[in-house]
Formats: C-alpha cells, sequence, structure tokens
C-alpha cells in the first residue's frame, strides 16, 4: 500500500524530469530565477516598488529589437539589447527621482512608456515583420544550454551582489537618513540594486516572457510578507516559493496540457491568496477573527 | 435627415467622377490589392502588366498577427479591386476596409474551393488591428486552401473573372495568362504527387509548426502532426511536447519543419531532445522576399514539396 504511493508519486512528480530532458532544463531555469526572484521582489515590496518591476518588463522592447535589426534573431544580441535598455530606462528614472520632487512612481511610468512606445516604432519600421513580441514571451520549454548558462549565471551574480550590499541597502530601505549620516552612499546602493532587478527580470524573460517574469518575481514576495517579519526570512521563504511555483507550474502544465508560463505564475498567486487568507502576519484571518486567535495564543 | 441627402449627393457626385476619370485609369496599370503575398503572385500572373498589385501583408510576415498601419488603409483606399482569401484567414480585414472607405468589390479568392477542410483543433487567426487573437471555435474552416495546388486553379480562375469583369477589355489576356499558368500549376502538381509516391506510405509523418498544411495532407497523402500552441502568441504545454517527443521516439515521424514565419526554438528543443533531424523550413502563409529562393507561389510550393520529401526520405537536410 504504502509502496503503491510510493510509485504513484514518483509517477506524478519525478518521472517527467527523469524522463523528459526539456522537462530537466525547465526545472533548473525555474529554480535559479525562482531563487533570485524572492529576495528582489521582497525589498521592491519593502521600498513600496512593487510595480517597478512591471514597468521595466516593458521597458525592454526598444534594446530587444534594435538588437534584432542589427543582429537577427540572436538571443544573446537580443538580450543584451534588452538588458541595456531597461537598465538605462531603470537608472535614469530613479535618478530623476533622486534629482527632482517627482516621486519614483511617477518618473518609473513616464520613462517606461517613452521606452515602450519606442519599442513598438522600431518594430513597427523594421524590415521583417516576424512577430517579435512572441519571441518576448520565452517559452520554458524552448530553453537551450545558452539560455540555461545566461539565466544561472545573472541569477548568481544577483545573489552575490546583493549579499555585498545587502546591509545599506536595508538600511536605506528603513532609515535613508542614518545611512547618510554614517557615510553610507544610498544612492549608489539603489542604482546597484535597480542594475540587479534589471539583471534578474532580463534573465527571466528567456524562460517565462516579459508578462509572466513580472508574476514570479512579486507574488513569492508578496506572499511571504503574510508569514515572517523579519527581511531576511521574508526573501528565503519568497525565494522558496518562487522555486516551488517553477516546478509545481511545470508539473500542471505536463498532467494537465496547459501552458507552463502561466501555470507557473498562477501557482504563485495561489500561494499568495492562501498566505493572504491562511497567513501568521496581519493575514485576513487575524484581522477579521482577532479575538479568537487572542484566545489560543 | 438634411445629412442623408447630403451624402447620397456626395455619392452621386463621387460616381460621376468615377465615370469620368475611368477612361483615363484604363490606359495605365488597374491599382490593385491584394490580402497577403501568395494571393498577390497569384494575381499579378494572370494580370500581367494590365494591373499593379500590392500585396498587405508582405514577405516572411505572419498575416495572423498583422497590424494594418495608415498607409494600408490609403492603398485600400486608392484601389479598384481588393483580393481577399477568405474562409476566416484576414480577421482584420473588414475593419480596415470599413476604415479605408472602399467602395469597391472584395474578391474572395478562394469562392470556388469545393467542400473546404475543417480545422481539427483551436488555430488562432488574429483580429490584429487589436493585437489580440480571435480564437476560431472548434468547425471553423481551414484557410490554407492554396497548400492544395487543385485550388490553386480555382483561385486564378475566380481571379481571371474578376480581372475581365474590371477590365473587360483585356479579358482575352487574362483568358490566355490563366491558362498558362493553371498549366503550369497542373505540371506541378503531376510532378509532386510523382515525387511523394517515391517515400514509402509509413514514412510519410512529419511535424510541423503550426496547422497549415491540412490541404497538402489530404491532397498529397502526407500525415501532419502540428505542434499545438505555436500558431501566434501562446506557447505549447510541457503534456503537448512529450505527446511530439513520444510521437517521434516511437518511430512513427520521420522528419520536423520549421516555418519561416514562426518562432523554430521549441521545435528545436524538442529535434534535440528526441533525436530527430530537423528536415528545414517550410513556407506556410507568406513568401520570401523577391530575388529569394521562395518569392513565387509555384517556387514556394515546390521548394516545400522538396523539403518535404527530402526529410522523409531521411536524406540531410539543404
Amino acid at each position: 500500500m504504502v509502496f503503491d504511493w510510493f510509485v504513484l508519486a514518483y509517477a506524478w512528480f519525478f518521472q517527467p524530469f527523469v524522463e523528459y530532458d526539456f522537462m530537466r532544463r525547465a526545472l533548473v531555469a525555474c529554480l535559479a530565477i525562482g531563487l533570485a526572484c524572492g529576495p528582489i521582489g521582497t525589498i521592491l515590496v519593502l521600498r513600496r516598488m512593487s510595480l517597478a518591476g512591471d514597468a521595466i518588463a516593458h521597458a525592454v522592447l526598444p534594446g530587444a529589437a534594435v538588437g534584432f535589426i542589427f543582429f537577427g534573431l540572436s538571443l544573446p544580441a537580443m538580450t543584451i539589447g534588452s538588458f541595456v535598455a531597461a537598465a538605462l530606462m531603470a537608472l535614469l528614472a530613479a535618478a530623476v527621482t533622486r534629482w527632482t520632487a517627482q516621486k519614483e512612481d511617477a518618473s518609473f511610468a513616464s520613462f517606461y512608456l517613452i521606452t515602450l512606445a519606442l519599442g513598438v516604432m522600431l518594430i513597427a519600421t523594421s524590415d521583417s515583420k516576424v512577430d517579435l513580441l512572441h519571441f518576448l514571451f520565452g517559452s520554458v520549454l524552448a530553453i537551450d544550454g545558452e539560455s540555461l548558462l545566461l539565466i544561472g549565471g545573472a541569477s548568481s551574480l544577483t545573489l552575490l551582489g546583493l549579499a555585498v550590499i545587502w546591509r545599506p541597502l536595508i538600511v536605506e530601505c528603513f532609515d535613508p537618513v542614518f545611512l547618510r549620516s554614517v557615510g553610507g552612499r544610498g544612492g549608489l546602493v539603489h542604482q546597484l540594486f535597480m542594475l540587479m532587478v534589471v539583471l534578474t527580470l532580463v534573465s527571466a524573460f528567456q524562460a517565462l516572457g516579459t508578462l509572466m517574469a513580472v508574476g514570479l518575481l512579486m507574488l513569492p514576495a508578496t506572499a511571504a510578507r503574510f508569514w515572517c517579519a523579519g527581511v531576511v526570512a521574508r526573501a528565503l521563504l519568497a525565494a522558496g516559493f518562487g522555486a516551488l511555483s517553477g516546478a509545481a507550474g511545470l508539473l500542471i502544465s505536463y498532467h494537465a496540457n496547459v501552458p507552463p508560463g502561466p501555470a507557473i505564475v498562477l501557482f504563485a498567486g495561489g500561494l499568495y491568496l492562501l498566505s493572504l487568507c491562511l497567513g501568521v502576519r496581519e493575514s485576513l484571518r487575524l484581522v477579521w477573527f482577532p479575538a479568537h486567535q487572542h484566545k489560543e495564543a | 435627415m438634411l445629412n442623408v441627402v447630403n451624402a447620397r449627393l456626395q455619392k452621386l457626385f463621387l460616381g460621376i467622377v468615377f465615370c469620368l476619370v475611368t477612361p483615363v485609369l484604363a490606359a495605365q496599370p488597374l491599382p490593385v490589392v491584394a490580402s497577403f503575398s501568395i494571393l498577390a503572385d497569384m494575381v499579378r500572373e494572370v494580370g500581367g502588366p494590365h494591373i499593379e498589385v500590392t500585396s498587405l501583408v508582405g514577405p516572411n510576415t505572419d498575416s495572423h498577427v498583422f497590424n494594418p498601419t495608415p498607409a494600408d488603409a490609403k492603398r485600400i483606399a486608392s484601389a479598384r479591386l481588393v483580393f481577399v482569401n477568405g474562409l476566416g484567414f484576414e480577421g482584420w480585414l473588414d475593419r480596415l476596409v470599413k476604415a479605408s472607405g472602399y467602395r469597391g468589390p472584395i474578391v474572395i479568392a478562394s469562392k470556388g474551393v469545393k467542400s473546404p477542410l475543417q480545422l481539427k483543433d483551436d488555430h488562432h487567426h488574429a483580429g490584429a488591428s487589436k493585437g489580440h487573437g480571435h480564437q476560431h471555435s472548434h468547425g471553423a474552416p481551414d484557410p490554407h486552401a492554396w497548400q492544395n495546388l487543385a485550388n490553386a486553379e480555382r483561385y486564378v480562375e475566380t481571379i481571371r473573372i474578376a480581372l475581365a469583369a474590371a477590365l473587360p477589355a483585356h479579358s482575352a489576356v487574362f483568358e490566355q495568362r490563366a491558362a498558362d499558368y493553371n498549366k503550369r500549376i497542373r505540371a506541378l502538381d503531376q510532378a509532386t504527387k510523382a515525387q511523394i509516391a517515391t517515400v514509402p506510405v509509413e514514412r510519410r509523418r512529419v511535424i510541423t509548426s503550426h496547422d497549415a498544411f491540412g490541404y497538402f495532407a489530404a491532397a498529397y497523402g502526407v500525415t501532419f502532426y502540428p505542434l499545438q500552441g505555436l500558431a501566434t502568441g501562446s506557447e505549447p504545454t510541457a503534456a503537448e511536447v512529450v505527446r511530439v517527443i513520444d510521437l517521434i521516439k516511437k518511430n512513427k515521424v520521420t522528419a520536423i519543419f520549421t516555418e519561416n514565419i514562426s518562432d523554430p526554438r521549441v521545435l528545436e528543443r524538442i529535434a534535440k531532445d528526441s533525436g530527430a533531424k530537423v528536415g528545414g523550413r517550410l513556407y506556410a502563409d507568406a513568401l520570401t522576399e523577391p530575388g529569394t529562393a521562395a518569392d513565387t507561389y509555384l517556387k514556394m510550393f515546390e521548394l516545400n514539396v522538396a523539403t518535404i520529401v527530402q526529410g522523409m526520405s531521411g536524406k540531410a537536410s539543404p
């Protein structure tokens, strides 16, 4: 009996990955992306920049288009183009926020709309009109060795970089004046952080496409906030949620015959809704039934 | 009320102007618009020097996700005749025609196709003016009728009748050109059947990236396994990829083909995972740039047949 269950569980959870090479690659890519997205998303939530990821996702278009126009359908060229365009957009928006009185959300909105329109214009005027957007909607099932290296490299770089600037970054989130008083360079730290956000997102586009990648960036982080208070704990939990969503979404795509990108993000969305209702910190359960919780405690 | 009268007067006035202008225009080639490159080529073959064809969707471009520009509306407005494929292929066309103010005849080239095939599965043909695909329900007609040469002959006949009606003075020329063209089409049809016949029946199984070869399959006896979800704007599911890999591994499929208008990455991944060879590139919905290998309908068809036959007989890809 127990053995039967074991066999069934093996068939459900492991066999797809053991049997098919493309599933293994997809899994590794999802794990790498999920791990990097967790901490990055957590800090974005802390800084009230939850929509910055969306803005960056739209800003990759002109870069990808320029890469396409000069080098054709070459993934490295388009990826580098995407990174440059999105990084420029993010740094400009952040700089404008520092220099002027404009709030971060307003400058992000302005710059991403400009870059998005520029990208659509470039694609429309380029000669071949192969659906470039389709290429930006990457497919996690089509990941080759090259993309895998890129995703793994970007995730490792992001996590290492985060470890280096972690302390000043957190201090800057909560008390920017204190950081300045002890001689920390908040502006530089912020710019470095934005570069990591861009790096993570651009590598995630390879697997999930621009729209879905943002889902894996933000949903695990917003879900984790209902479980723990500490930033480090939240970041770790978010990374776990992200990796779990990746693996679960792939399995759902395999067994239920649905596209993997939305399946991954919907699983992360399910985790968020579950956390929102049942979490141990400021969840709906605790807001609606505070007295009941008090007695238990 | 006044507006209506006004509009009628305007139409009347326009009509008079057209009548006056027509004899002058007749000396110049008739401006004609076709919805996509393959149809434009057929119209050009029949019309010859007496017409000037422009194609709305250019070479190497996917008609499924076409985004019309104001220049396209202008082209339609200044055309005297508009040719479309029909069978639901150009979802974006009705709105474009309406927006352009074109009031002339719209010729549905597939009109003469007897009993069009039905699409087996979901197949996306976009109403692309908004960028959103609209999905055909089951039982929608398969628009890719030109993938059977016998249907192309019926296209040619429809085109000839429409051109003769528009330029009666040259109807004899059109008849001659159409007969010549049909002779070449028929010859290629014979050659295609002969070439396919060289491949054993059990080897005539191939994979393509979108469901565009239904007519080819029915006419020439090749089984196509399209990878669903690659047509436009969506991605295939893991289960679908597994199904295709298993098909190949059970040795039921001899070759995988990519297309000039769709994303080849998933198919290339499948080829690597299953050990099958990518048999080359097929041309389904669009010709290639002028001066390249598949810049006319007949060249495109011939190239497709050569690629498919070579892939199925297990030789190296071209």
